[in-house]
């Protein structure tokens, strides 16, 4: 069956099944490979991309239900916020591994489109689902809070 | 991993190779670049380039590429060692990049270990004066370049942040404008170093991570990133006890998902091969295996534990001693005993085990993260029955390891490489799902500590004797032939050499076998000692009258200098006056790891009836601290690393032998909103580089026990703190 999507601001058609997890086909398929695996039953992040404006977790959501859907992935993230978050990211020194921090700059991204000027509980809610083993929380909570008083200025 | 091993199997570091017979080497790598990725793994050289070492390539657009011989698994590797060749080149911190050296253990060997490897918080420490030489050396032939096309004297030149300058003509060049001219000039024999008052890189703030921006932008390529034409993904299907083995496959449910290619039993499970990861996966789940448990764990946790408290409570083999710790405590005022149960953890890396392999009957390469490719590379050859010179090791970016990928018997290695021979020639990626990672052992082994203390009318502790029973991690491997008198210093290291004055004590081990594999996992014996010696002593200070701060202080041992200063220093930072009264507490601990010594103080609130850690203080000696920034980080990470264990992370096994955790569902890691507010101050050193990987994690464990005992009355014992 064939599935008819953006990715990045071209359109794609993927002819797989439809239960394909989203993961896997821009990995797999169209080579996206920045979008990371770390646990596939959505509980640690590493998989999170923009699915039509949202962060979502591609790992459990499968091809079949995005026909005509827009997905931005880190390797095409764009726009104000994310060129802040990751200007940020890179001056704070935020990677240690770095494996989950592609999901970590889609969550912060979404975060500071929604709610340009983040609550510590704010930013807590909406990262609370990207774990990171290297512990880079600390340094994550800063990054935010900078790219937001960037983007003020 | 532990620092004082040194493997019997392995040659003695050479220096034979630092500065010799080096172009071959690098022009027989044959990677070819992608265009898109930013790959950590080698490539050839540009041509033109100048190569002086091992170590350094110069191009001629003046990026200076230094091949790291430590992987980088977060640590910071790729960034502190090209600063040591920056530094002493006089190069601009802006044209350094990073590439991972390939496996060549007479090259690339780690000093304390005498073959290739990354672990017990070395890579920085061993590599120091290497690094430093490799790059004055570079710094020296550019020079001799430039004086020989100016015609001036080479004592005249100066070089700062990229440039070669001779002041009376004003000729300048950049280094990659000398790098051909570099190259044809003799390598020297020997070069000075820069005295350290005259360092501007080590020791610098607002050095950026060579790997800051690719990993914020997805551009940083990973084993799992690997594509090679043609390539299969394999997933497996490994025992669901350990020590069990195959008895039966039926693989026609897998056969018959779209995309299954073959189903293989392999010495370590069973092998799904398919055309893509999705397929793979289905496959994994669709196998249906009978196995045989005959040999296998069948015990679940809560008999082991029985067992290993038994054995902690006669534990005899002394690993130390010193005066006659029963005749104190048989003479004491008042004895007081605790005991204390760490499960088993897993690494729970973010990136699962995972290599890539492509042969053609004759030759391989692989691309992964091996933390000990020496001993990989000879595993993968000699499973393959290939010479070690027909098999290529890229070593890649790798998320996270935490000891994981440091495996003695090269497990993984092994089955990739079984992947490889029971599909034929091709291509093959072999991908661990969190499932196979998190149910397939080698965690920090389950321990049981027994501590006692006596006390005089006084409140002085006048004697000390902790017991502890848990599984060796270097039975078995080829660290074995290293235990002397039975001991494996993993086992129990931190208990041993404490700070503190006891005239009379003694620590005793009780090795206990199991089919549970256990492995080094982020500061080893650390993870559990410093929690069971610094929360006891908290408890037995406290029985005596004592301050916590002020106890530890008056307790120290006068050769222990840099302990004390790292303890005086927290205090400092904390505002210490004691464990507080309100509804936030304080505690405090201290451990030397790895060469390093770190103090820390934590803050703690009761959410919900469990703690919560609302700030961190950490003071850390580390020697001389090359790059701040990193060594803040590791501070961070090891807190953070440490916290989420002891607070909610435990592989327990179900009676039967099953492991009971699954995913991260199950086991359940540290999230942001718990992460604590941190604050490091790295003490002034003048001494060597010491490890930071590690060192930062002991102490948060019992900082935060010693801060809720004091807000609950709860003494935890028994670890996670707040179970699933």
């Amino acid at each position: 069956m064939a599935i008819t999507l953006t990715v990045n601001d071209e359109e794609v058609t993927l002819d797989l099944d439809p239960d394909t997890p989203l993961l896997w086909a821009l990995r797999d398929h169209l080579r996206l490979t920045g979008t990371k695996f770390g646990c596939g039953i959505a509980q640690c992040g590493a998989c999170t991309v923009m699915l039509d404006g949202f962060a979502q977790r591609s790992c459990v959501t499968p091809i079949g239900a995005l026909e005509g859907a827009t997905v931005q992935t880190i390797e095409g993230l764009d726009g104000p916020e994310a060129e802040a978050v990751q200007a940020a990211w890179t001056e704070i020194n935020v990677p240690q591994c770095g494996y989950c921090q592609s999901g970590q700059v889609v969550s912060a991204t979404s975060l500071l489109r929604e709610v340009p000027k983040p609550s510590d509980q704010e930013i807590d809610d909406a990262m609370a689902g990207n774990l990171c083993r290297c512990a880079t929380y600390a340094r994550i909570r800063k990054a935010i809070r900078q790219a937001s008083d960037s983007l003020e200025a | 991993m532990h620092p004082i091993v040194k493997p019997a199997f392995a040659p003695r570091p050479t220096r034979r190779g630092f500065l010799a017979g080096t172009g071959g080497l690098i022009l027989g790598l044959h990677l070819a670049p992608q265009a898109r990725a930013e790959s950590s793994a080698p490539t050839a050289p540009t041509p033109g380039a100048f190569v002086p070492n091992a170590f350094i390539r110069v191009a001629p657009d003046d990026t200076v590429t230094v091949l790291v011989k430590h992987i980088e698994i977060g640590q910071g590797a790729n960034t502190g060692l090209p600063l040591l060749v920056a530094e002493e080149m006089d190069a601009d911190w802006s044209q350094m990049r990073a590439e991972q050296a390939p496996s060549n253990p007479q090259l690339y060997a780690n000093a304390a270990f005498g073959i290739q490897g990354t672990g017990g918080s070395t890579g920085l420490s061993n590599s120091y004066m290497t690094m430093r030489r490799a790059g004055a050396a570079a710094r020296a032939m550019l020079v001799s370049a430039a004086a020989d096309l100016w015609g001036v004297p080479a004592a005249e030149i100066t070089v700062s942040k990229g440039v070669v300058a001779h002041g009376p003509t004003g000729n300048e060049a950049s280094f990659g404008a000398l790098a051909e001219a570099a190259a044809k000039g003799p390598v020297p024999e020997d070069v000075a170093l820069k005295d350290p008052a005259d360092f501007t890189l080590i020791g610098a703030e607002g050095i950026t991570r060579l790997d800051a921006r690719s990993k914020s932008t997805g551009q940083a390529e990973f084993t799992i990133d690997v594509y090679r034409d043609g390539m299969q993904v394999v997933a497996m299907v490994h025992p669901p006890k350990f020590g069990a083995t195959v008895a039966s496959v039926d693989d026609s449910e897998a056969l018959a998902i779209p995309g299954v290619r073959a189903v293989r039993q392999l010495p370590s499970g069973v092998a799904i091969y398919a055309d893509d990861t999705f397929a793979a996966f289905r496959g994994r789940d669709a196998v249906v295996v009978e196995w045989d448990e005959s040999a296998a764990e069948t015990r679940g946790t809560d008999e082991i534990v029985e067992t290993f408290t038994a054995a902690a409570r006669t534990a005899s083999l002394v690993a130390e001693e010193a005066g006659d710790a029963d005749a104190a405590l048989a003479g004491a005022e008042r004895v007081i005993e605790a005991e204390y149960v760490f499960p088993y953890l897993a690494h729970a890396a973010m990136e699962p085990l995972d290599g890539v392999i492509e042969w053609d009957g004759s030759a391989a390469e692989i691309w992964s993260g091996m933390q000990i490719p020496t001993t990989s590379h000879a595993t993968l050859a000699g499973v393959m029955g290939l010479g070690q010179e027909a098999v290529t090791i890229n070593t890649m970016y790798t998320g996270g390891s935490f000891g994981r990928r440091a495996t003695p018997d090269n497990h993984f290695a092994a089955e990739l490489a079984n992947v490889a021979m029971a599909g034929g020639p091709g291509a093959y990626k072999l991908l661990w799902t969190r499932e196979n990672d998190m149910q397939g052992g080698y965690y920090r082994p389950l321990t049981v500590h027994r501590l006692r203390a006596g006390l005089d009318g006084a409140g002085n502790i006048t004697g000390w004797v902790n017991q502890l029973a848990n599984q060796s991690i270097m039975r078995g491997s080829p660290f074995e032939a290293m235990m002397q008198g039975g001991l494996d210093p993993t086992s129990y290291e931190g208990a041993n050499d404490l700070p503190y004055e006891l005239p009379n004590r003694r620590l005793a081990w009780a090795e206990m076998r199991s089919p549970v594999p256990v492995l080094w996992w982020r500061a080893v014996g650390h993870t559990h000692t410093a929690y069971a010696v610094e929360t006891f002593l908290d408890e037995v200070l406290e029985t005596g009258g004592r301050d916590p701060v002020q106890g530890r202080l008056d307790m120290m041992r006068a050769d222990r200098p840099r302990d004390r200063a790292v303890l005086e220093r927290v205090a400092e930072m904390a505002g210490w006056s004691g464990p507080g009264t309100g509804d936030r507490r304080y505690g405090v601990a201290m451990a030397r790891s790895f060469g390093s010594y770190v103090a820390q103080v934590a803050e703690v609130e009761d959410r919900d009836g469990a703690p919560h850690v609302t700030r961190v203080w950490c003071a850390v000696d580390c020697g001389l601290a090359v790059t701040p920034d990193v060594v803040r980080a590791q501070m961070e990470g090891g807190i953070g690393y440490g916290l989420s264990s002891i607070l909610g992370e435990a592989v327990t096994l179900e009676p039967g032998g099953r492991v009971a955790q699954v995913n991260f569902d199950g086991y359940t890691p540290l999230r942001l909103p718990e992460m604590p507010r941190i604050e490091v101050s790295i003490l002034p050193s003048a001494e060597p580089p010491s490890g930071v990987g590690e060192p930062g994690l002991p102490p948060i464990g019992p900082a935060v026990a010693n801060a809720w005992r004091a807000l609950s009355g709860q003494a935890v014992r028994r670890l996670p703190m707040r179970p699933a």
